[in-house]
């Protein structure tokens, strides 16, 4: 039986479900979110978008819209040209990204002009007496267009093309010989949809420049307010030291609130120039449309087996459409992101994996929608690929995988694609599954069900996620290598302040951090205030996404929390009377070795690091850690969906939806249940429901929550959830990260539900979301070929 | 606050919130949200989507629950506007409020006072008594954090509460 929570040796304060401390101002509407803040005599800004994908902009008249009483001053890319500041460098720094459209619109919603005024109502009617004239261009809609290169949409690019890049990670000349040789093998096109993000709080700014100490304060909806400070430092010239970035209270990111967008700069610029603070807030419209979107790959997934079931080779081929810029959060050297975990949770001889970026007229984005830099296509790709292998192969998805998985005994694992897989029990965790859902006795069911055209389906996904980046010798944002830090103070009394360089959007950190480091001190977690999010106070740290906060701030809260304990044994060593080496930390305290009850806890210790140190030592007891992961953590699960389809209008029942997830030491279980039910509903979401679509002439189809749908209660399957425990081995408390895991293991074991439910109608595949819509064509499609 | 130095065409309109009267003179086109928010500083209601699709609005008007980015503040003459502000204080914590501690009905914090109003309203309301009925009852709301299956469980345990 597999390890569990409940198996592990009590502790002090891991593993409990802690209430949380943002409990008592959120539950009264006493949070502070960006739009809560009012800064006396702010100004608002809206902006004018383009209602063209594409075209040349003839004029801007900014008469009208000066003319409106209380409007103070209005925006184009011309002005800001004017000033240096009409191009923004991309996070990986191969790109740059207008700030305001400047000759042409590169897609429909993009941002032309901002008009500032002392009203948000004020400043919506002037931006909507803005004239701009426009010449309307045929816009590239799909990267298959892009890629003839008939029209080339960046004329700002020495390269005349509309190819971004190539990357490219494996054996290839190996993977291909081998596929060929293969006894069995497939072939799919399958896409990972553009989707949207879309926290319920949408992304804005109050941008405060104070002539007088020339210091601007930036608040921000930041997920990485540390990079974002270097980045306005970087764009606009003014020292970091001048810049003060807040990130208050988040409401959601997912991946949204991580890159810099043209509202931040214009207000910020404004307020520059204006001397008063300038406040920007998108509307949900704005949201989807301009800002991050995520996805967009779509992907040739080929497999080659023996007979037998045991995989030979991947092949995994994509053309990625990456909007007008190449704004793709990803780190420097991965411009695919960790694509090549690709090969999952499977161990493949050899593998060979490829990215084809373009540019088209879309928002650009290709944001890390909560997971790990392009996870959740990767993991997408091989597990739909896997079951189409299973299919072919006639045998059941549970077995293939089951023959193919890394064994427990392979780890640390190699992958053919150049990630060393930390730990894991892929079988334990997958057994697991299979003995609560009763898998043997649903295939029963289903055979039975089978018989009278009934058509219910049982979807496999057993996962292998990526995340924590760094390690910094291979992960960088700007060229500052992805590490994370945290600073711990303790108070005379025993209480203290713990400030890391991430910023929690609903993940609980307060709470959390706090548990690690009263695990690590034998303290009250709840006198531990934890504080991120302002770059004046907290260490530098490279932020929250990607899963990364556990894995390396909750590692650097580890290791600070460790030297305050080095330390505190010189203290305990001193008020014990004893030499260092008797005094040894067990049970939480400091203890005499060899003379039992002789020991002082950590609070005495506090007490006597400012009233009593040992002679001639520093007063005081605070440590700060700069983590740089050795390597990435690598939490897996093993998922299982079971739907009904209705023949006649293709409606989908999830009935039922187990997550066993392995994310190593957990730290507070309740939290992580949350951040579990969070990640399956937006799996779910985007299985069935969420995506940015397009019509031919380019044309944004989902701009607001009626066309953008999100799941609602209503919509929303009951979820089971269980956990095993594999710990990590190199992190310093054995914890993998868990938020993402849900969102990029779930989606195909939906798919693969209901393409199982089709299976006897002869449907391999339908791209998501599976609406009744496509899965009704669907099908009658097939009902027409059999009659 | 929002400064309308350049409005004229304000009207006039009184209400109480939270039991408190208030008068005040509006922009006719002023939502009831905007006006909670930035006019009497009751920042706690939220804006998610300004479009009546989303919930985080939520507030009473005279007990029932309405999508205040939909309302018009100059509208409300005479009524009695409840928000999450009204509801309970630290020592004192409306039931729901308690509940969502308890069953961890939240994550990010921004849905959360529109989903408590929602939630107390619906107390009050014809719905169902299955988890269903009421994940039904409340679809209205959506949380981005999907906390949903921890919402009605916590709506369920303040009904089965209130039941006994
Ligand atoms: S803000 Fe009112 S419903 Fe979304
Ligand atoms: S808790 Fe974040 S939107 Fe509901």
């Amino acid at each position: 039986m597999a390890t569990t929570t409940d198996d592990l040796p009590a502790r002090h304060s891991l593993g409990k479900s802690m209430k949380r401390k943002e409990d008592p101002r959120f539950i009264r509407g006493k949070g502070r979110y960006l739009d809560d803040i009012v800064l006396p005599h702010m100004l608002y800004l809206a902006l004018v978008h383009s209602p063209y994908p594409h075209a040349r902009i003839k004029s801007i008249d900014k008469s009208k819209a000066l003319a409106l009483p209380g409007v103070k001053a209005v925006i184009t890319g011309e002005d800001l040209d004017a000033a240096k500041l009409e191009w923004l460098p991309t996070f990986h720094g191969y790109d740059k990204q207008m700030v305001l459209a400047f000759g042409k619109a590169l897609y429909q919603y993009q941002e032309v002009a901002g008009v500032v005024a002392t009203s948000r109502e004020i400043a919506s009617d002037g931006a909507e007496l803005v004239e701009v004239e426009y010449e309307p261009l045929d816009p590239l809609v799909t990267p298959f267009q892009a890629r003839e290169d008939k029209i080339i949409l960046r004329d700002d690019r020495e390269s005349k093309t509309n190819h971004i890049y190539h990357w490219e990670v494996g054996d290839k000349a190996k993977a291909e010989g081998e596929l060929d040789g293969s006894a069995v093998r497939i072939k799919e096109r399958i896409l990972s949809p553009r989707c949207h993000p879309a926290p319920l709080e949408p992304c804005g700014v109050l941008a405060d420049m104070n002539k007088a100490t020339g210091r601007l304060t930036v608040y921000m909806t930041s997920q990485a307010p540390h990079v974002h400070r270097t980045a306005f430092s970087l764009v606009t010239g003014i020292p970091e030291d001048k810049i003060h970035v807040i990130s208050p209270d988040v409401g959601g990111g997912f991946g949204n609130k991580v890159p810099v967008y043209p509202g931040y700069v214009v207000a910020t610029v404004a307020s520059v120039i204006i001397g008063v603070p300038v406040k920007w807030v998108e509307s949900r419209t704005e949201n989807l449309t301009t800002t991050g979107f995520a996805r967009d790959y779509h992907m040739d997934v080929e497999i080659g087996a023996t007979k037998e079931g045991k995989v030979t080779a991947l092949k995994v081929s994509t053309v990625a459409d990456h909007g007008a810029f190449d704004a793709a959060a990803d780190p420097r050297k991965y411009p695919a992101g960790m694509f090549g975990i690709v090969t999952g949770s499977y161990d493949f001889p050899t593998a060979f994996a490829e990215v084809d970026a373009y540019f088209t007229n879309k928002a650009p984005g290709g944001i890390a929608y909560r997971c790990s830099f392009r996870v959740t296509e990767a993991s997408f790709a091989i597990e739909r690929g896997m079951d189409i292998l299973a299919r072919k192969l006639d045998m059941d998805p549970v077995e293939l995988r089951r023959r193919n998985f890394i064994k427990k005994e392979q780890f640390p694992y190699p992958s053919p694609l150049g990630f060393v897989y930390d730990s894991g029990d892929y079988e334990a965790t997958t057994q697991k599954a299979l003995d609560i859902i009763g898998y043997d006795e649903l295939r029963k069911e289903q055979a039975e069900k089978r018989k009278s055209g009934e058509l219910m389906g049982i979807g496999v996904s057993t996962f292998t996620e990526i995340v924590g980046a760094g390690p910094g010798k291979h992960f960088d944002i700007l060229g500052i290598k992805m590490f994370d830090s945290a600073e711990i103070r303790i108070h005379p009394t025993g209480s203290g302040i713990v400030r890391a360089g991430t910023r929690h959007q609903g993940q609980g950190h307060e709470t959390t951090w706090a548990q690690i480091v009263a695990e690590e001190l034998g303290l009250d977690p709840q006198e531990l205030l934890v504080e991120e999010g302002d770059t004046d106070t907290a260490p530098y740290g490279l932020g929250t996404y990607a899963s990364r906060s556990t894995p390396v701030a909750g590692g650097a809260l580890a290791l600070a929390a460790r030297r305050i304990r080095e330390k505190g044994k010189k203290i305990a060593a001193h008020l014990l009377e004893a030499s260092e080496n008797d005094v040894e930390w067990k049970d939480y305290k400091f203890n005499l070795k060899g003379v039992p009850g002789k020991s002082v806890t950590m609070k005495e210790v506090a007490f006597a690091a400012y009233t009593n140190p040992p002679p001639d030592s520093e007063p005081g007891l605070e440590a700060t850690y700069y983590y740089d992961p050795p390597n990435l953590t690598f939490p897996n699960g093993s998922y299982i969906a079971v739907v009904d389809v209705d023949r006649e209008t293709g409606a989908v029942i999830v009935r039922r939806f187990l997550a066993v997830d392995d994310c190593g030491v957990v730290i507070n279980p309740m939290i992580v249940e949350g951040q579990i039910h969070g990640g399956l509903t937006e799996g779910f979401a985007m299985a069935f429901m969420q995506e940015i679509a397009f019509d031919e002439s380019g044309n944004n189809l989902n701009t607001n929550f009626t066309e953008y749908l999100v799941p609602t209660a209503l919509e929303t399957p009951h979820w089971e959830t269980a956990n095993t425990v594999t710990p990590s081995p190199h992190h310093p408390i054995g914890a993998k990260g868990v938020g993402e895991s849900p969102n990029v293991g779930s989606p195909q074991a939906f798919v693969n539900a209901v393409m199982d439910a089709l299976a006897p109608l002869g449907i391999t595949h339908i791209d998501m979301p599976l609406t009744r819509e496509k899965v009704w064509r669907a099908i009658r499609d097939a009902e027409a070929k059999v009659s | 606050m929002a400064s309308h130095e350049f409005r004229t065409d304000r009207v006039e309109v009184a209400f109480t919130v939270n039991g408190k009267p208030v008068g005040l003179a509006v922009d006719p086109r002023a939502t009831l949200l905007d006006t909670l928010r930035d006019e009497l500083g009751l920042t706690g209601t939220k804006k998610g989507c300004d479009h009546g699709q989303c919930g985080a609005c939520t507030v009473h008007v005279n007990g029932r629950r309405v999508n205040s980015c939909l309302s018009f503040a100059a509208t409300h003459e005479g009524a009695a506007i409840d928000t999450i502000e009204g509801l309970g204080t630290p020592d004192n914590l409306h039931p729901m409020q308690r509940a969502f501690v308890e069953l961890d009905g939240y994550q990010c914090g921004y849905c959360t006072p529109g989903q408590i109003m929602s939630a107390v309203a619906l107390l009050a309301e014809p719905c169902g008594e299955s988890d269903a009925e009421v994940a039904e009852c409340m679809s209205g709301n959506v949380c981005r954090c999907g906390a949903y299956q921890n919402i009605v469980a916590a709506i369920q345990s303040v009904r089965k509460e209130n039941a006994t």
